[in-house]
């Protein structure tokens, strides 16, 4: 037998060494990997939904004539209605002939509807209702901003090229070459696009005027509802578990029972809700307050889990202090045991908001994907009125045929991802500011 | 409190709120995914120039929207289905069993199903019996039925570019699958005699029995990976044809209109599909789009009648309308659907 060496290691201490070394590699590689699929996805995502947040716009000067838009003359809006989108159009395609004239533009090689297309659909609507909600406007020449259509708009976003233009039934090199004079001329300009988080969606004819409005408030509604419903309903049955309930079978079995339900796929959630919350109590379909509803009953065990951890994680010994010095055990729970649970709380609940938010497939279920234009109104009434929600509008949007969607859908993602990143980091800031250790 | 008292509780709330859920003022309308663009077009223009709120528009199929409109009668029951196909007796079974009487079917055009390929690849001329002889499970080989054993496109006809078979038809669940059996791969079984020879080789009882298992041969897609089943969207669809450039796949015509800068549209016994060519009946492979109007909620619903009429009026699904534009093959018979629904006249017994 060889002695052993301080400096010279033998051949077992060499193999472990190499074990752990190959053990390092593997767990970086693994990293590593997570990593590139990370970046690779923000890629894609950022690629595709960044040009999202920013439009083209057509600024002219629009005349309002009396003799189109008020033929009575008699400026009362419920008369004024008779002048549908389809003659605002005309004046609007008129007017942009007129300035592209002024500025020298040769239209001459433009096809039929050539010049109408430029505009967006979405723009002689909102010029309607401009007009409508001040008939003092009628016969003045206003400046007027509007989008531009959906292939000029990805042209100057490098979806779309002069040769697939010339491939495009929708679009043409000619109209893509009057875009660009318009640019020139300064009628054309490209500029944050806000519509995109106020506007709400659009049908398939107009993705350069689809917005997130609608989704937006949508989804807040039903984040208010979970919250107001789930935060109270799980803490309380939190504390009463953790801290009343008696040891037994029963109780067991319910806290099986929690631990199950947080696993259950959340479809089966929107199974239940379809069947109790519409077609037993008849509550309406694509509400927030169903979804709130379905979302609550998903949350529940996922903010009952955490909650339980965090009490459990308070020492005993403040328990029993507190009991020591005579109170009871609702002032030990509600004085001391709770505030200092609260921490893990919020956390646990802000991350069960996250998860909620970015749930989908309850949604589908309920309705919550159809197609909604009118805003709903306040709470609490307006939890009843038809709206959408964040997840269900991307999917929606990568469902429509025209590809400016995939933009639209993408640029979708973006904002929820920073509505999540927001929450968890809310979430990261209440555990590092107040959680203690014992 | 325990799980227990949370259901109660839970329900007490809902019920409370319940009572403040006020008279619906909305049209409801859910139904084919086919339609479902036309519908959003027409409800968009309907809410931006009328004095009604815009309507909610909703997927989920045409089987599960004509369902949901023969659930019964009532603010909390949808007022339009959309439809790619026709209404079934058993829906309107269900109908009369759930109190609704009287249902108007409004046909509001036809929508056309092309084959495209990938922009870059080469130029398809197709016919039913091509398509048969590529995607049929058994086909007819020197009078005998053999298993479909074809490659390329040239294995199937010589005529056909020398390209790997791939071909992503619609799932089973989609409407513009059973227009793909009975007007491309039946037509296509009966034009390359496979019909004929199932037939004559089935053990059936009569000659119902006999005609009925040939058919189901015929609408057999063989399994061995030349043929995928796409349960999505045409989106689904024209993503994998891009990933696989040698891919045929099958497409409504909106969709392909939408995106002629990345799809090259294979023609069918020689017709281009566009509007033109299957408003005049040339094109074989398209079908009538309906929707189906709940009658009992004219003058309930504010805004019902006007959307129909809306829908059906020249500017919209007339030969220069909206929808026209966007893909839609307008109706030759217009004028009678919109004569029909001004007379509020509900559908017969289907014949």
């Amino acid at each position: 037998m060889t002695r052993a060496s301080l400096f010279a290691q033998d051949k077992r201490t060499r193999a472990r060494n190499a074990t752990e070394k190959r053990f390092r590699a593997y767990g970086l590689t693994a990293i590593v990997l997570a990593l590139l699929a990370l970046l690779w996805l923000l890629i894609s995502i950022f690629g595709n939904g960044l040009p999202a947040f920013k439009q083209t716009f057509l600024t002219f000067p629009v005349t309002l004539e009396e003799s189109v838009l008020d033929k009575s003359g008699t400026r009362d809006p419920a008369v004024m209605a008779k002048a549908t989108t389809i003659t605002y159009g005309k004046v609007l395609t008129k007017a942009l002939e007129a300035e592209a004239t002024a500025k020298g533009i040769d239209l001459s090689a433009l096809k039929k509807k050539g010049l109408a297309n430029l505009i967006s659909e979405e723009s002689p609507a909102t010029l309607r209702n401009m007009v409508l909600a001040d008939p003092s406007l009628i016969g003045q020449t206003i400046r007027f901003t509007a989008l531009a259509g959906g292939r000029v708009d990805g042209y100057y976003k490098g979806r779309v090229t002069l040769e697939t233009a010339a491939l495009d039934k929708n679009t043409s090199p000619e109209q893509l070459a009057v875009a660009d004079k318009l640019k020139e001329a300064g009628v054309l300009t490209i500029s944050l696009n806000s519509g995109f988080v106020t506007m709400p969606d659009a049908s398939d004819k107009r993705p350069e005027a689809a917005g997130l409005g609608i989704a937006i408030i949508g989804s807040l509604y039903m984040m208010a509802v979970v919250l107001v419903l789930a935060l109270p309903i799980g803490v309380a049955a939190s504390v009463y578990l953790e801290e009343f309930a008696p040891k037994n079978r029963f109780t067991d079995l319910i806290e099986v029972n929690i631990a199950n339900l947080a696993a259950v796929p959340s479809i089966v959630y929107g199974i239940l809700g379809l069947a109790i919350f519409i077609n037993m109590v008849g509550l309406p379909t694509s509400a927030p307050i169903v979804g709130g509803l379905v979302l609550t009953l998903m949350t529940l065990p996922r903010i009952i889990i955490p909650t339980r951890a965090a009490l459990k994680a308070v020492p005993p010994s403040i328990r029993d202090a507190a009991l020591g010095i005579g109170a009871s055990r609702l002032q030990t729970v509600t004085h001391h045991v709770l505030p200092l649970a609260m921490p893990g709380i919020l956390t646990g609940t802000i991350i069960g908001l996250a998860q909620a938010l970015g749930e989908t497939a309850p949604l589908l279920l309920i309705g919550m994907v159809a197609f909604v234009r009118d805003f709903p109104g306040a709470p609490p009434s307006g939890l009843f009125d038809p709206a959408a929600a964040l997840p269900v509008q991307i999917y929606n949007w990568t469902t429509r045929g025209d590809p400016g969607f995939v933009e639209r859908a993408s640029g979708a993602i973006i904002v929820l991802l920073i509505f999540l990143i927001a929450m968890n980091a809310v979430a990261i800031y209440l555990r590092r500011k107040f959680e203690r250790r014992w | 409190m325990s799980l227990m008292k949370l259901i109660p509780s839970t329900l007490a709330i809902l019920a409370a709120s319940t009572v403040v859920a006020s008279a619906r003022d909305q049209l409801q309308i859910a139904g084919s995914s086919t339609v479902l663009p036309y519908a959003t077009i027409v409800a968009e223009a309907f809410g931006e120039n009328g004095e009604f709120k815009t309507p909610v528009v909703e997927g989920g199929g045409s089987g599960a929207g004509r369902k949901k409109l023969c659930e019964g009668v009532g603010e909390d029951t949808i007022d339009i289905a959309n439809s790619s196909s026709r209404i079934k007796q058993s829906d309107i079974d269900t109908c009369a069993a759930n109190g609704v009487n009287e249902i108007m079917e409004v046909r509001i055009g036809y929508d056309g199903v092309v084959f495209a390929s990938d922009i870059n690849g080469p130029d398809f001329v197709l016919t039913p019996a091509d398509l048969y002889g590529a995607l049929g499970a058994e086909v007819v080989k020197d009078g005998a039925i053999v298993a479909n054993t074809a490659k390329t496109w040239a294995d199937v006809n010589p005529s056909l570019p020398a390209q790997d078979l791939l071909v992503f038809i619609p799932g089973s669940k989609h409407g513009t699958r059973e227009v793909f059996d009975t007007k491309v791969m039946e037509e296509g079984c009966k034009a390359t005699g496979a019909y004929d020879a199932f037939v004559a080789a089935s053990t059936g009882a009569d000659d119902a029995a006999k005609a009925k298992e040939a058919t189901d041969k015929c609408f057999t897609e063989r399994k061995d990976g030349a043929s995928v089943e796409i349960d999505g969207d045409y989106t689904e669809t024209l993503s994998r044809i891009a990933a696989n450039a040698n891919a045929v796949g099958v497409f409504g015509l909106s969709f392909y209109e939408n995106n002629t800068d990345k799809l090259k549209v294979a023609t069918m016994n020689g017709i281009m599909p566009s509007v033109e060519t299957i408003s005049k009946g040339e094109y074989p492979v398209s079908r009538p789009l309906y929707f189906y109007v709940k009658k009992a909620h004219i003058g309930v619903i504010p805004g019902l009648k006007e959307y129909i009429s809306f829908f059906v009026s020249d500017d919209m699904a007339g030969p220069d309308g909206k929808l026209a534009e966007y893909g839609l093959v307008p109706d030759p018979e217009l004028a009678a659907t919109q004569a029909a629904v001004e007379a509020e006249t509900p559908m017969g017994p289907l014949n």
